[in-house]
């Protein structure tokens, strides 16, 4: 199904595309997207959608399968509280992505803003992941409680990533290509080297994101990465007691 | 003006072109009502730049008026404070989701030479702004610059535009609002920009150190009498950069001031400099979530907060600057951009106005 979304309200818009899903439509084109939001929202069937034009915010959330992918820039609130399925992005995102994202793949090509990621999370065979080409905002894995985020800095833009990394960070994983200022480091989270268990893990979906943007995989994983993990399980299990 | 206390987030954009080129109002009504459902019906408005250049060295009152009478009082003191070299109403249409407008009058004025005394002429125009908003009943000041206005109400913002007939002005900047207040009252003195002289703010996100901003602004003899946190910004800008003379750059680090963990780590001549800021103004220090465009006569200024609890989208294209809370804003109606970025915390984006341009 093909959409011609020009001066269309997302709502009107939003409903072709669920009761297509409904009656079995698989295939999505949305040109001339200009800011509509919740594209994808809510949708629960592996269903395929292609973006044109630049996507609202909020994108995606709630999300339980389908795939998304997006010829431009996105905006603010992407993945949120999405649950399963693959978010492409050619371009770079706003703010807020993946907010307690908790399941599901969302791959952007360039930058990503501010606050990614912030409070992720996982259960058992259920781990997001968020992989950034570019560079990241501050607050990247504000209070993560799970998921694995990678950060690529490919575009050698600096900083890599802003202040304040992994700050209230209790659970999951962040791998950085490349040296983080530990003075932008949160109180709750430490730097280390990769292990070989590590390598394997990025290496698997690094090969699989290098394919969508036709990165080179040799180089990306030439780089050196910083592994982020939390120092504690519960950072703030001590804040109230006294 | 009705103010019935309901409580009632927000959606800005701006353009400028740096050449000083006149654009007319139909785009950026059109790039203010992509972001339509960021506003919620009770707050639109516009500041225009360049609209006026028959009169160009006049004041411009865009004034607000309850009834005949706060008219008529205003007018009585236009009368005895400043030359009025013209007056009119300020054309508008009737418009389906703008209701009960106030009376909208605009006047171009003059001050009297003799009238100064030892201050200076915008002291003089700031002082009878403040005078007007709290002692005359019922009578507020949209805008008071040259060459500039505020068009602003309670509506969606693409019917304010329409409302206010905005196709028919030519501006080389205009900054635009979506009003969903949270903390105060949506009503017409009420909705954005708010203005004092050449200054203008358009705001998203909520001023939490209003309370300490209007009272280190009252020591100056500002007088806040809008009920929205917004005004404080207006005014302290007018404060830091026109009586004070910071360099713009200053001021906005004494508003967005830098984090003493931060300070802590700069070289010694930046470190006394940031430091002074912050001893020296820390009463003008906004805090809370703010993404703002403030314009003034030679330009633009985008901000946001410390830590950018706000969104903001930058563009430009060829000499013009653009900006707004979400880049679909933007390429409504600039599909094709030079560049594209995203403003980090506390860090401004300027727009000026080429020297050659008068």
């Amino acid at each position: 199904m093909r959409i011609n979304a020009k001066g269309m309200h997302y709502r009107p818009m939003n409903k072709m595309i669920r009761d297509a899903v409904a009656s079995g439509e698989k295939e999505f084109v949305l040109d001339n997207i200009g800011g509509q939001r919740y594209i994808g929202a809510g949708l629960n069937e592996n269903v395929t959608i292609t973006v044109n034009g630049t996507p609202g915010n909020d994108m995606a959330a709630f999300m339980n399968g389908p795939k998304i992918i997006v010829n431009a820039n996105g905006q603010d609130g992407i993945a949120n509280t999405m649950n399963a399925g693959e978010i492409i992005i050619h371009g770079n995102v706003g703010d807020i992505i993946g907010y307690g994202m908790r399941g599901g793949k969302l791959y952007v090509k360039g930058d990503v803003g501010y606050r990614v990621g912030i409070h992720m999370k996982e259960y058992k065979d259920q781990v997001p992941v968020i992989i950034a080409g570019g560079t990241a905002g501050d607050f990247f894995g504000e209070y993560m409680a799970g998921g694995l985020m990678i950060l690529l800095g490919m575009n050698g833009k600096n900083p890599l990533v802003g202040d304040y990394v992994g700050t209230g960070m209790h659970g999951g994983v962040m791998y950085i290509r490349g040296a983080v200022d530990p003075s932008h480091l949160g109180k709750e989270v430490s730097c280390f080297d990769l292990n070989e268990d590590d390598e394997k893990i990025i290496g698997r979906y690094l090969k699989e994101y290098c394919g969508y943007f036709g990165f080179d995989f040799n180089e990306v994983m030439s780089g050196k990465f910083t592994k982020l993990i939390p120092v504690s399980l519960r950072p703030y299990g001590n804040l109230y007691v006294y | 003006m009705k103010c019935d206390g309901i409580p009632s987030g927000c959606a800005i954009s701006g353009m400028m072109s740096e050449e000083g080129k006149r654009i007319d109002g139909s785009a950026i009504i059109r790039s203010i009502a992509c972001m339509h459902d960021r506003s919620n019906g009770l707050g639109g408005g516009f500041a225009a730049y360049g609209i006026y250049p028959r009169r160009r060295d006049m004041y411009a009152f865009h004034m607000m008026y309850d009834n005949a009478q706060a008219k008529e009082n205003t007018e009585e003191f236009f009368y005895k404070y400043f030359n009025i070299d013209k007056d009119e109403a300020i054309p508008t249409r009737k418009q389906k989701g703008v209701a009960n407008p106030p009376i909208l009058w605009r006047y171009f004025l003059e001050v009297p030479v003799n009238k100064l005394e030892s201050r200076s002429e915008r002291d003089y125009v700031s002082n009878a702004v403040m005078k007007i908003n709290s002692d005359i009943e019922g009578s507020y000041v949209a805008s008071s610059g040259k060459n500039m206005g505020a068009f602003k109400g309670v509506g969606y913002p693409e019917d304010i535009g329409e409302f206010y007939k905005l196709e028919e002005y030519s501006a080389y900047i205009w900054t635009s609002h979506g009003r969903f207040p949270t903390n105060t009252p949506g009503w017409w003195g009420g909705a954005h920009p708010f203005t004092l002289l050449d200054w203008s703010v358009v705001h998203n996100g909520e001023i939490s150190s209003y309370g300490i901003n209007k009272r280190y602004l009252e020591m100056f003899g500002y007088k806040l009498e809008l009920r929205t946190d917004t005004e404080v910004i207006a005014y302290l800008f007018d404060l830091l950069v026109r009586s004070h003379k910071l360099p713009v750059e200053k001021a906005v680090q004494a508003l967005a001031a830098t984090f003493w963990k931060d300070i802590d780590r700069m070289e010694p001549q930046q470190k006394k400099i940031a430091t002074a800021l912050r001893q020296v103004y820390g009463s003008a220090l906004l805090n809370g979530p703010f993404s703002i465009i403030i314009g003034h006569n030679r330009g633009v200024i985008g901000l946001n907060d410390r830590i950018k609890l706000r969104p903001m989208t930058a563009a430009r294209k060829d000499d013009m600057l653009y900006m707004a809370s979400e880049e679909s804003a933007i390429r409504e109606i600039a599909p094709d951009l030079d560049e594209v970025w995203s403003p980090r915390a506390g860090t401004p984006v300027f727009g000026t106005l080429r020297p050659e341009v008068e």
